[in-house]
């Protein structure tokens, strides 16, 4: 059996819902072209529907090397400057954003 | 022969001859990059002073006889690399102020090597992109020109600048860096050489990622052997990186005009798709002849699920870029546009700093990726990457190398393609499959089209043997005798 | 007798799962070499790879894979040799690189049990799900300044295990239990120190109710409880207002709650959960984690012996009711003293005078066992002397009172005070022939059939022989002399 899904395509409330989640503030204004070109995208890769994936494993890595680790040893930290150093409002050794409200 | 015209080899030759001093290699290529980036615009970054003072060390060591691979070698990085105390944009503007406090691994090798960097080279904005229109530092104009024609065109991309950098004497070599295409694509565009490595050769550690299962580095110069002197520095185990692959780095040069005897070629009947040019069709069958000559056996292989490479790496890297930009928060780094909330913050600073491209990338990937769809794409995508390899990993039971096309066409010229997603992602059909499987995979230019544009021939090896893709590229190289110059370089603008 | 909840309509029982988030005991982070450890001035123990700069990326600290496997089997789980890490992506600010690695599909422990204790005796056995590893997020501060919330990392890419209990919970007590006996193994094992107050350990519960019979209902998730008192209030206050929310024809919505402990109520956190959508996916900055059996068999050959076993080690070995092994295992370091002071002596003597005096001592004086101001040998030698018969039981009561105030031992304390008990039958006798002297009244009272007295002329005796008398001796002469 050929593994088959209905490829759905986006409606203005889906492109809406993804902006947020991406958090890429869009205005009503993007959202038609927007819904457009990721539809465009999406109908086309719909001919992945007439691959038979039966049984196949999804790749994980490229299959040339296993996880390695490293031992538990402190090797890194301590540098707060460079740490800091592109941030874009650092109060003294914070990072800060807009209050948060919990 | 002009400085800015020599290759590396003979460069560093002539460094140790002392025929010429780096301080005069570094600065012709500064002085070029005086001249022509303002057209180009093949660098963000230019950095003359850091490199001049570089080639007096180098010329130090040199005057001491302790030069280094690459003592004295002038090179442009592309702006995906993290440069140490060097601004490193991604060409994005939510970068356009970010300065590393650290080195990548593949530069800190090439500095190590004793590489002198003269500029941060131009890209599609996190390298997505086919023809460097997508930068947020404007686009990078091809050097070569069609014939009678002085359309700007494009250089192909991600890696444009660094290609354009190349090809136009702007550099002796740069690094790229390719995820479905963007190296060996813009390679082909501008008349130079490009290899993507195996995925796990180069370090990706200090490389701003876009697709991390395919992004990797690898060299663009202007010959065989200037690639191959180039991986030699850049290649090799890291441990800071989890994807790198602990195997031993061969002597590349040796791999330079080895004889093809017995090599078996295949050429892949998928290859031949729908809109393939006829002038591509016919550099092709001349690559395949000259293999022949070299003494290669040519064998017919089947990559059935070639065709479904592209559709796969849209679902995989978008996938892949949406989270791993999810960092560009204006939080610790890069600019940021001020909010009353969090999530205003999050959204006015990605709207401002993302180019359209990137945010549609960004949000394909939140999708597939997206509760109830994640099977449907992301994970059937996978799949279907499997197969893809396994098509790969058969044919390279009969056959020891691939001949393909690098790119359906040659360059085409800024505009001129259409605003639909999908045509430019066209681009890439014919790179992207090796990127699929994490093949190392090189464009060598074997002439000029019928407008009098380069065309280029991708070569595929089996995982970890880039040397028989040079022992390959360079015959292919002898053969075609590509001494073609572009129309705009160096040499004729000063 | 099982907990259940009275409402209008019925008795209802409750359903409870605990995932409890317990960091890993280790020097360097789960995924970076910055510190791990506590404290340090803000945004000290972070690297650039916690800070999620560009081109960072993470490598596996193989110490937290062992102190996860040992978990695993301390839990008596499956080990799988084959894992991945996931990452959870979400947007917030003490979170650097918008997505959590964590093991969501492929946990590195699969099903376990855990062995509960309950006030009356009833054992039970609460399932475990799985136990994954995952990165701890920052910390946002809100009180510095009006506008701006603070970020500090250091606590950013620390590991945790979050390990998830099956809903075999149904009462508060069991639940208490069960994050007793889970912080137990964990610190037996050194994996985790379960310190609840310093966040160290924190349990999201998940809580329903149903009538008897049914199948399960509706569940709330209630986030971060940092206590086992808090659990345990929590669940009764979520499970009665489901009751309520049942009983007048509403539906419990499937949500994260907070529990205020201020007010004893949960609230809805429902606002910010729309958005959640975590879009999970290997890592690819990963490759799948392989570990092998054989590492895992030595992983198992080095762990402690667990608290279960112990316990019934010590009811064999030691002949002590169950109730004061448990007690003794309650903590590895109780249960080392314990061994050092019943080595070679009465086990059961060790046992009351360790629960007893000893405990109650440390109550008293603030002091947990590994500062106890009676050293183990200091104990036993204590007891040495109530074995040999050389003080009583009655004066060890004093030379232990004075060992904890001066720190003597006890050998010295009896030397000094001349505590050493009076075995000398003349002097026994002479004193028994003094008290009876003195109260003939009594005397013939008791020789009238008031047998009650016996115990008021022992009294008598060991008073006059300022209590150093041996009791037993003193207890036949005056039967000899009656």
């Amino acid at each position: 059996m050929m593994e088959s899904y209905c490829f759905m395509s986006l409606d203005p409330a889906t492109v809406r819902r993804i902006a947020r989640l991406a958090r890429i503030g869009i205005d009503e204004s993007d959202v038609p072209a927007l819904q457009g070109e990721l539809n465009g995208i999406l109908g086309w890769v719909e001919q992945l529907n007439e691959v038979d994936v039966e049984g196949v494993t999804p790749m994980v890595g490229t299959g040339h090397a296993a996880l390695r680790t490293r031992p538990d040893v402190v090797t890194d930290g301590n540098c707060r400057e460079a740490v800091l150093s592109n941030a874009p409002d650092a109060v003294g050794p914070f990072y800060t954003v807009p209050k948060v409200v919990e | 022969m002009s400085l800015t015209e020599l290759t590396i080899a003979d460069a560093a030759a002539g460094l140790r001859a002392r025929k010429f001093s780096a301080a005069e290699l570094v600065g012709a290529h500064n002085a070029a990059i005086a001249a022509l980036n303002p057209r180009l615009n093949a660098y963000i970054t230019t950095t003359s002073d850091a490199a001049l003072q570089a080639a007096a060390v180098a010329d130090e060591a040199l005057g001491k006889g302790e030069a280094k691979p690459l003592t004295g070698i002038p090179l442009g990085i592309k702006d995906l690399f993290c440069t140490k105390g060097v601004r490193t944009t991604a060409a994005s503007n939510i970068l356009k102020n970010f300065v590393p406090p650290y080195e990548s691994t593949v530069t800190a090798n090439l500095l190590r090597d004793g590489a002198v960097f003269v500029g941060k080279t131009n890209l599609d904005e996190f390298a997505m992109g086919s023809a460097n229109i997508t930068s947020a530092f404007g686009p990078v104009e091809n050097p070569w020109k069609r014939r009678g024609d002085d359309a700007a065109l494009v250089p192909g991309g991600s890696s444009g600048g660094s290609a354009a950098a190349v090809a136009a004497g702007l550099a002796m070599g740069a690094t790229g860096t390719d995820t479905g295409g963007s190296i060996r694509q813009p390679a082909a565009y501008c008349g130079i050489v490009g290899l993507k490595p195996t995925y796990g050769r180069c370090s990706r550690f200090g490389t701003i990622a876009y697709a991390s299962s395919l992004d990797q580095a690898g060299p663009m110069a202007r010959t065989v052997r200037d690639c191959a002197i180039l991986l030699q520095s850049m290649a090799g185990f890291d441990a800071r990186d989890s994807t790198s692959v602990n195997c031993d780095v061969p002597d590349y040069s040796v791999a330079i005009g080895r004889s093809l005897k017995g090599l078996k070629v295949g050429i892949p009947a998928e290859y031949r798709a729908e809109g393939l040019s006829a002038e591509i069709e016919a550099a092709w069958q001349q690559g395949i002849n000259w293999l022949k000559d070299a003494g290669c056996e040519i064998v017919d292989v089947s990559l059935p699920h070639t065709k479904y490479g592209l559709a796969t790496y849209y679902i995989v890297a978008p996938a892949e870029c949406s989270s791993n930009l999810a960092r560009y928060d204006g939080l610790r780094f890069g600019e940021r546009v001020p909010g009353d909330t969090l999530d205003a913050m999050y959204e006015a600073t990605r709207r401002a700093g993302f180019g359209p491209e990137v945010r549609r990338r960004i949000m394909m990937g939140t999708y597939v990726l997206s509760a109830g769809y994640y099977d449907a794409y992301y994970l059937k995508a996978q799949k279907v990457r499997s197969l893809i390899r396994r098509d790969f990993t058969e044919s390279f039971q009969q056959v020891d190398v691939l001949l393909t096309p690098t790119a359906p066409t040659p360059a085409f010229a800024q505009g001129e393609q259409s605003d639909d997603p999908v045509q430019m992602y066209l681009n890439d059909i014919f790179t992207v499959p090796a990127s699929m499987a994490g093949m190392p995979a090189m464009s060598v230019p074997v002439g000029l089209g019928t407008t009098g544009l380069p065309l280029g021939l991708q070569l595929i090896g089996r995982p970890f043997d880039e040397e028989t893709l040079l022992a390959a590229g360079s015959a292919l190289e002898a053969a075609a005798g590509f001494t073609h110059r572009p129309a705009l370089r160096a040499e004729v603008v000063k | 007798m099982s907990y259940t909840l009275e409402g209008r309509t019925g008795t209802w029982e409750i359903v409870v799962g605990l995932e409890v988030h317990a960091q890993v005991i280790s020097h360097s982070k789960l995924f970076s070499g910055a510190s791990a450890s506590y404290g340090g001035e803000p945004n000290t123990h972070v690297s650039l790879v916690d800070a999620g700069f560009p081109g960072m990326l993470p490598v596996l600290n193989q110490e937290c894979v062992a102190q996860a496997i040992r978990t695993g089997l301390g839990l008596r789980a499956r080990i799988n040799l084959e894992s991945r890490f996931d990452r959870k992506n979400y947007f917030y600010a003490d979170l650097p690189t918008g997505y959590q690695i964590s093991q969501f599909t492929h946990p590195i422990v699969g099903e376990g049990t855990v062995e509960i204790e309950l006030a009356d005796g009833t054992v039970r056995h609460i399932g475990i799900t799985r136990l994954h590893m995952e990165q701890d997020a920052g910390k946002s501060m809100h009180d510095q300044d009006p506008a701006r919330s603070f970020i500090d990392l250091n606590r950013a890419g620390v590991a945790l295990m979050e390990i998830v209990s099956e809903p075999d919970i149904r009462s508060p007590e069991e639940a208490g239990a069960y994050l007793r006996k889970l912080r137990q193994i964990l610190r037996y094992l050194g994996t985790c120190d379960g310190n609840m107050e310093e966040g160290s350990m924190r349990a999201d519960v998940n809580v329903s109710v149903r009538k008897a019979g049914e199948p399960f209902r509706t569940r709330c998730e209630i986030k971060n409880v940092n206590s086992i008192r808090y659990v345990m209030h929590a669940i009764e206050v979520e499970a009665t207002r489901q009751i309520e929310v049942w009983e007048e024809g509403g539906e419990v919505d499937q949500e994260t709650r907070l529990f205020d402990p201020a007010r004893n109520e949960t609230r809805s956190l429902r606002s910010k959960e729309d958005a959640h959508d975590y879009r999970y996916f290997p890592d690819p900055d990963l490759l799948p984690l392989v570990v092998e059996q054989a590492w895992v068999d030595e992983l198992e050959r080095g762990l402690p012996e667990l608290p279960d076993d112990k316990r019934d080690r010590f009811v064999r070995q030691y002949g002590i009711p169950r109730y004061d092994a448990s007690v003794l295992v309650a903590e590895q370091a109780i249960a080392d003293y314990y061994e050092e002071v019943a080595k070679g002596r009465d086990a059961r003597l060790a046992a009351n005078w360790v629960t007893g005096d000893l405990f109650g001592a440390l109550n008293r004086t603030g002091r947990t066992i590994t500062d106890s101001p009676i050293s183990a040998q200091a104990l036993g030698g204590m007891l040495d002397l109530v074995s040999d018969k050389t003080i009583n039981g009655k004066i060890a009561k004093e030379v232990f009172e004075d060992m904890l105030e001066t720190g003597d031992s006890a050998a010295a304390i009896v030397e000094r005070k001349g505590l050493k008990q009076v075995t000398d039958t003349g002097a026994i006798d002479a004193a028994v022939a003094d008290v009876l002297a003195r109260n003939a009244d009594k005397v013939e009272e008791y020789r009238g059939g008031k047998d009650r007295l016996f115990g008021f002329f022992v009294g008598q005796v060991m008073k006059a022989m300022a209590g150093k008398a041996n009791p037993a001796m003193v207890n036949e002469a005056l039967k000899k002399v009656l």
